[in-house]
C-alpha cells in the first residue's frame, strides 16, 4: 500500500515533530510512505477567506503531487476536508479532474485511516497522563471521526478508540466536549476577541476537568490553544494525537 | 455607517463577565434544546421530514400562494401582497388611517422588525405598543431585539428593574421576575383592552385550509387579536405549509429547537374573522423571491425562526444579537442578510468559525455553514472585500503555488520568528494580543525528511 504523506504548511514549517510522529507512526504500522517534496498547502487559507478562486495553482500542485498514490493520508482534519469538499482541476483543464476524484476519495485525515482503513486494534504505546481530547471542528463534524453532541445518534469517537488503546491514558470528561475553539483560519485574526475568547473558555473546560496533556487530531486548533495557554502560563502540555499515539513513556 | 460585526464583537467581550454570562444563559438554553431533542427517538427523521416538506414548499411556492390566497379569501380573510419592506409598511398605514387608528398593539413578528415597521409607523404618528414581554423590554429601552426568539436575552433582571422603576413605576431595586412580569401585565392590559387594531406574526399559513397559526408562550397574540376590532397578520412568503397535517412535524419541532419546550403554550389557529371583525393579511416578499432564485442559498428560505443556530453557534453567544446589525442575528441571519443588502452586511458570513453546529441544530436541516462559506465567495468576486485583503491573498496564493518560493519564505518566517521576535509579536498582530506565537523550530519537516529519509 503506497502511502502519500501530506504535512500541512503550518505544520511544515511549525510543528516538524507531528509530521514525524506521522510518518513513523505509518511507518510502525507497516505502511509505504513518501513525503512529496514539493507540496505546501492545500489552498484552504484563501478558500474560506472568500477566495477560492485563487486556489487553483494550489490544486494543481496537490494534484501533481499525490495523485499516484494508493492513499493519501495528513496529521490534520480541516485539510483534509478542504481537499475532500473542493479539490477540483482548474476549469480548462477538466482532462485531469480524474486525478482530483482520485484524490477526493482516498485522503484520509490520520485517526480514520489508522480506525477504518488500517483497522488499528492495538499500539504499543505508553503515556500515563490525564488526557483531554480537543475535538475539532472539520474532523469532527466534516468529517465525522466522531458522533456531533447535536444530533440524537449512537455516540462514537475515532480518536478516542485509538487513544483508548494507549496504556495508562486517562481520558479526560469535559464540560462542553465539542464545542469550537475558535481558531477559525483568519477568524482568529480578524474577529481576535471573540476567537480569543473561545480559546479562553475551551482552555478553562480543561484546566476545570484536569486535563494535564491537550491533544487533538489539528494542530491548527493546538497552535491557537497553546498560544493562550503560553500566554496565561498554564500547567498544561500540548501534543498532537500522532506524538501520543507513538509515545513509550 | 454601520459597525462591523468584528468591532461591535470586540466592545462586547470588553466585558469578560458579562460575556461569560451571556454565554452560558444560551448555552444553558441549548442544552434544554438537546434534552428535548434525545427524548423524541425519531428526532433526525423529523428533522428529514420538516426539511423534506419545505423543499416540496419551495419548489412549489407560486402554486402553494395562489391556493392559500383563494381559501383565505374564501374564509372572508382579506389578503394584500407586498413586493418589498416599504409596500408592507405602507399596506398596514394605509388599512389604519381607514379605521382611523393612531395606536396599536403588536405581538412577535421578526418580519416587522425585518421591515422596520415600527420606526415607519411612528413616523406616521402612530404609537406601536410590543405586547411580548421581552419585546415590550427591548422597546422601552429603545432598542432592537438581540435575538428572534428571546428578544432581551441580553438583559439582566436586576437591569429590567431599572428599567421598569422608570417606566411603569414599580419600586425602585426590585428585581424580582414574578413582580416584574405582574407590572408589565398590568401595563399591558390596559393597551389591550383599548387598541383597535392589534398586528400578529405568522408560523405557519396552511394552503389547503387558508388558515395561519401563530406561536407563542404569553398568549398575547391571542389577547391582542381577540380583543381588536381589526386583526391584521403579516407572513413572508415562506411560511406556507401545504397540508394542516403537516403542523404535526414542525409544531413537535419548533418549541424544541427554540426552547426545549415539547410545545408552545399557544399553537393559535385563526381560519376566519370572528363576527364584526376584520383580518387582513400581508404577504411579504422582500427579497424573498431573489433568494429563492440563488440555488446555493434557496434553502434558507426553509428556516421557522425558531433561534437554535443563534444557541448553539459559540461566535453569537460570545458577541450578542446587536453585533449582527440585522433583524435577524446570529449564522442564519449572516445567510439571509447579504441577499438583502451585500454591501452592508458584507462582514456577517465571515463572523463564524465555520464549525457546523447550527446545521447541526436546524430543525430544517438548513446547511447554514456550508452557505456561509458559499457567501464568502460570492461577496469576494462581486467585489465586497478589501483590497488589502484581495491583496494579501495574491500574495499568500502565489507563495504557496510556488514550492521553492513556499520553503524560502518558510525558513525567513520562521527565522524572523526566532531572531526578531519583536517583529510579530507585537500589538499591531492581533494574534499576539492575547496569545503567543508558535516557538519556531530549528528546522520544517521537509528539510528534516530530506536529511533523515532523502
Amino acid at each position: 500500500m503506497k502511502v502519500g504523506l501530506f504535512i500541512p504548511c503550518y505544520v511544515d514549517q511549525f510543528y516538524p515533530k507531528v509530521g514525524i510522529a506521522t510518518l513513523q507512526l505509518l511507518e510502525k504500522l507497516g505502511c509505504q510512505v513518501s513525503y512529496p517534496p514539493k507540496q505546501t498547502c492545500c489552498g484552504q487559507p484563501m478558500a474560506n477567506s472568500g477566495y477560492e478562486h485563487l486556489t487553483h495553482d494550489c490544486n494543481r500542485l496537490f494534484m501533481n503531487n499525490f495523485s499516484e498514490y494508493d492513499y493519501i493520508v495528513s496529521p490534520s482534519g480541516s485539510c483534509v476536508l478542504h481537499i475532500k469538499e473542493h479539490l477540483h482541476a482548474p476549469e480548462n483543464e477538466t482532462q485531469n479532474e480524474g486525478k482530483a476524484t482520485h484524490i477526493r476519495k482516498r485522503i484520509y485525515e490520520l485517526t480514520e485511516f489508522l480506525t477504518d482503513i488500517l483497522k488499528v486494534e492495538n499500539l504499543e504505546a505508553r503515556f500515563p497522563f490525564r488526557v483531554g481530547l480537543h475535538q475539532s471542528c472539520h474532523g469532527q463534524r466534516g468529517l465525522h471521526l466522531s458522533q456531533m453532541s447535536e444530533l440524537v445518534a449512537t455516540p462514537f469517537s475515532k480518536p478516542e478508540q485509538l487513544l483508548n488503546m494507549v496504556k495508562d491514558v486517562e481520558l479526560v470528561k469535559l464540560s462542553r466536549k465539542d464545542e469550537c475553539c475558535g481558531f477559525g483560519g483568519t477568524f482568529c485574526v480578524a474577529e481576535e476577541a471573540v476567537s480569543s475568547r473561545m480559546g479562553i473558555d475551551r482552555i478553562d473546560d480543561h484546566v476545570k476537568n484536569g486535563t494535564q496533556v491537550l491533544t487533538g487530531g489539528d494542530m491548527s486548533c493546538l497552535m491557537h490553544l497553546e498560544g493562550v495557554i503560553r500566554r496565561r502560563k498554564l500547567p498544561i502540555k500540548v501534543m498532537h494525537i500522532a506524538e501520543i499515539l507513538t509515545a513509550t513513556e | 455607517m454601520t459597525i462591523n460585526h468584528a468591532t461591535a464583537a470586540e466592545k462586547f467581550n470588553k466585558d469578560f463577565d458579562r460575556t461569560t454570562w451571556h454565554d452560558e444563559t444560551l448555552w444553558w438554553v441549548r442544552q434544554k434544546r438537546d434534552r428535548a431533542a434525545f427524548s423524541i427517538p425519531e428526532w433526525e427523521k423529523l428533522r428529514d421530514t420538516a426539511s423534506q416538506i419545505k423543499h416540496n414548499v419551495l419548489s412549489n411556492l407560486d402554486t402553494y400562494l395562489v391556493e392559500f390566497e383563494k381559501n383565505a379569501q374564501k374564509n372572508g380573510i382579506t389578503v394584500h401582497w407586498a413586493a418589498d419592506a416599504h409596500e408592507h409598511n405602507e399596506i398596514i398605514l394605509s388599512i389604519l388611517k381607514k379605521q382611523g387608528v393612531t395606536q396599536i398593539v403588536k405581538s412577535k413578528s421578526m418580519l416587522t422588525e425585518e421591515c422596520h415597521l415600527n420606526p415607519y409607523l411612528a413616523e406616521n404618528g402612530v404609537e406601536v405598543v410590543d405586547t411580548d414581554l421581552g419585546e415590550r423590554i427591548v422597546q422601552l429601552a429603545d432598542e432592537p431585539p438581540s435575538h428572534i426568539v428571546l428578544p432581551c436575552i441580553h438583559w439582566k433582571k436586576e437591569e429590567i428593574g431599572v428599567l421598569f422603576h422608570k417606566h411603569l413605576g414599580t419600586p425602585e431595586g426590585c428585581a424580582d421576575p414574578t413582580l416584574l412580569t405582574h407590572a408589565a401585565r398590568e401595563n399591558l392590559r390596559e393597551k389591550f383592552l383599548t387598541r383597535r387594531v392589534a398586528i400578529t406574526g405568522v408560523n405557519f399559513a396552511v394552503a389547503e385550509t387558508g388558515e395561519f397559526v401563530v406561536c407563542t408562550n404569553e398568549g398575547n397574540a391571542d389577547m391582542g387579536a381577540h380583543l381588536a376590532d381589526v386583526h391584521i397578520a403579516c407572513m413572508g412568503i415562506e411560511k406556507i405549509i401545504p397540508q394542516r397535517a403537516h403542523l404535526g412535524v414542525f409544531l413537535r419541532l419548533l418549541a424544541r429547537s427554540a426552547t426545549g419546550q415539547p410545545i408552545t403554550t399557544y399553537s393559535s389557529h385563526f381560519a376566519k374573522p370572528r363576527a364584526g371583525q376584520e383580518m387582513h393579511l400581508v404577504l411579504v416578499d422582500n427579497g424573498r423571491t431573489t433568494q429563492l432564485g440563488r440555488e446555493e442559498f434557496r434553502n434558507s428560505l426553509k428556516c421557522i425562526r425558531c433561534g437554535a443556530c443563534m444557541n448553539t453557534c459559540p461566535v453569537y453567544r460570545r458577541s450578542g444579537g446587536h453585533s449582527y446589525h440585522n433583524a435577524v442575528a446570529g449564522p442564519i441571519g449572516s445567510i439571509l442578510a447579504p441577499n438583502l443588502d451585500m454591501t452592508k452586511n458584507a462582514d456577517l458570513p465571515f463572523a463564524s468559525t465555520l464549525c457546523g453546529s447550527c446545521s447541526n441544530v436546524c430543525p430544517v436541516k438548513i446547511n447554514i455553514h456550508e452557505q456561509l462559506y458559499e457567501w464568502r465567495q460570492v461577496l469576494t468576486k462581486s467585489g465586497h472585500s478589501p483590497t488589502a485583503k484581495t491583496l494579501g491573498m495574491k500574495a499568500m496564493a502565489a507563495v504557496l503555488s510556488n514550492p521553492s518560493v513556499y520553503r524560502l519564505s518558510g525558513k525567513m518566517g520562521r527565522l524572523a520568528l526566532a531572531n526578531v521576535p519583536f517583529v510579530v509579536n507585537n500589538s499591531l498582530n492581533p494574534w499576539y494580543k492575547q496569545r503567543e506565537m508558535p516557538e519556531p523550530p530549528k528546522e520544517s519537516f521537509g528539510e528534516w525528511y530530506k536529511k533523515n529519509r532523502g
